[in-house]
């Protein structure tokens, strides 16, 4: 039996207030993938983020996280499920009167795991995102950039099994960019899957010089497989 | 119960991610101190009226008086008479005559103490104790009637009856305002819970979004207001006390000056705090709950 995908889409649609965002959405993402999800502002790219997390329900259609129907699942199902998946948001999303480490090591704390030996590997984290000096700053304190790869350090704290980034390169610069791009592609070599949306171009076309990666496009309210055009 | 025993046990993970800040710390405390001064007050009239309500009862139930009135010459023959048949009459314990100078004492309220009581013309009044079984009343009194038409036999009922009525209503009165105390501190603690949670919208957010469940949440913020509904009750508890304890005594003042606690009826105040941090825990939990429902 072929392995699970790690979440798959079947028909889904999402609509808001009479106004259909995307329809008759199917993608599978296989364990260990690399995807883009690009299309213009609008387009859905957030909405189908969320979906992959559990945040949103499709208002027709199903998702399921390595075969589990999210439809089917209550609450607190879906909180440990996302145990296994890290989240980076745009606007990172960070509890601000804690400090840094306090909030890379948050989903430890909720999860009831080991704080102590989640430590160890907070600081192997810190150091790989570049953030050991800043560990004890509260997240207002940090550039762009620097909350960027603090996010990134926390949804991977775990180590979950997927990685969704929404527009992650979003408030940085291009150098910044391709720090946090390379971040991603680490993890995918060490196995993540991982789904990336962004409207930066140049963002997708440096990256499949360095990594196998397959390029969605949201646009007219239907997602389809981005070609040679890019 | 288990979900208590945790909360007890704390989790300073889960209290830490929620800001310590907000005037809803302050809201809380506040109302579970003031809610706590009134519902010792209150305890202390409720178990004083009830204790004043079986004391009124039972001094009164084993006695009763006779009351002769008669023409002078017949008065004494009538008083003997009285004694004979109650001597003879089962359920009754004894009987005394009272004196004149018992009589001016029963007077003295109304007429001052110099009242010439050799003057007046007083009925002769025979103070009778009742056995537990008490006597056949109605039986005792036609036997009077027949044999000494000028008594009456008053077993108190007539008085009796609405005084331990009054007190047993003031008690019921006092209990109904605990249960409004009650309500009102568990209304104020779950709306001050809902406001904190609402407050507290992109805390929430995080801590869902990194995989918190809802128990976790909901603890983060029941752990804070049951501890502080206990501070907040355990303080108003302490001033109600010293506030009970300062209540003037009156010799002979009735119900108003017996209200406080005596004996084991001293554990109630103490109650007072704990059973506030249960309504709180039960308030917070419930508005917690509700408020994660509804945020989806």
């Amino acid at each position: 039996m072929a392995d699970p995908s790690a979440i798959e889409l079947t028909s889904a649609a999402m609509s808001y207030s009479g106004r259909t965002l995307f329809r008759d959405v199917s993608l599978q993402l296989a364990p260990g993938s690399f995807h883009f999800l690009t299309g213009p502002s609008g387009a859905g790219k957030t909405t189908l983020i969320k979906l992959c997390y559990g945040e949103l329900q499709p208002t027709e259609g199903r998702v399921t996280f390595f075969d589990d129907d999210t439809g089917h699942m209550d609450r607190d199902t879906i909180a440990r499920l996302r145990r296994r998946i890290g989240v980076v948001h745009q606007d990172c999303r960070f509890i601000d009167h804690l400090s840094v480490a306090e909030n890379i090591l948050l989903p430890v704390t909720v999860s009831g795991g080991n704080i102590e030996r989640a430590r160890s590997d907070m600081n192997d984290l810190l150091g790989w995102v570049g953030l050991q000096a800043l560990a004890d700053h509260r997240p207002p304190e940090l550039s762009g950039g620097e909350r960027q790869r603090a996010a990134l350090a926390r949804a991977v704290i775990l180590s979950p099994d997927i990685i969704l980034a929404d527009e992650p390169t979003g408030n940085v610069d291009w150098e910044m960019s391709l720090k946090i791009l390379g971040l991603l592609i680490e993890l995918n070599r060490l196995g993540k899957t991982v789904l990336c949306a962004t409207h930066d171009m140049s963002l997708i076309r440096q990256a499949k010089t360095r990594v196998s990666s397959r390029v969605l496009r949201l646009r007219d309210g239907a997602v389809e497989l981005a070609g040679a055009e890019l | 119960m288990n979900a208590l025993l945790t909360l007890l046990q704390g989790d300073k993970s889960a209290e830490s991610v929620v800001p310590r800040t907000g005037y809803t710390a302050a809201l809380t405390i506040a109302c579970a101190a003031a809610m706590a001064f009134l519902a010792v007050f209150v305890l202390a009239l409720a178990l004083s009226a009830g204790r004043q309500a079986a004391e009124w009862e039972a001094s009164l139930s084993d006695t009763a008086t006779v009351r002769i009135s008669a023409p002078a010459e017949m008065a004494n023959v009538q008083a003997d008479t009285v004694e004979t048949i109650l001597s003879q009459t089962p359920g009754i314990g004894g009987t005394r005559r009272l004196s004149d100078d018992e009589q001016a004492l029963l007077l003295q309220p109304w007429f001052g103490s110099d009242l010439p009581v050799e003057t007046l013309r007083l009925p002769i009044l025979i103070d009778v104790t009742l056995t537990e079984d008490g006597p056949d009343v109605i039986g005792l009194r036609q036997r009077l009637a027949a044999e000494a038409p000028g008594a009456v036999y008053d077993d108190h009922g007539r008085w009796r009856a609405p005084m331990v009525d009054a007190a047993q209503g003031l008690r019921t009165l006092s209990l109904t305002a605990l249960i409004l105390i009650a309500s009102v501190t568990g209304v104020t603690v779950a709306l001050a819970a809902s406001a904190a949670i609402s407050a507290n919208g992109q805390v929430i957010d995080v801590l869902r979004l990194v995989g918190a469940e809802d128990r976790y949440i909901s603890r983060a913020f029941t752990r804070r207001f049951t501890l502080r509904t206990l501070a907040g009750a355990a303080a108003g508890a302490f001033l109600g006390l010293i506030a009970v304890a300062l209540i003037p005594t009156v010799a002979g003042g009735g119900l108003a000056s017996a209200v406080g606690f005596q004996g084991l009826e001293w554990i109630w105040p103490f109650l007072v705090p704990l059973a506030a941090a249960v309504l709180a825990f039960a308030a917070t939990r419930a508005a917690a709950a509700r408020r994660l429902k509804e945020a989806g």
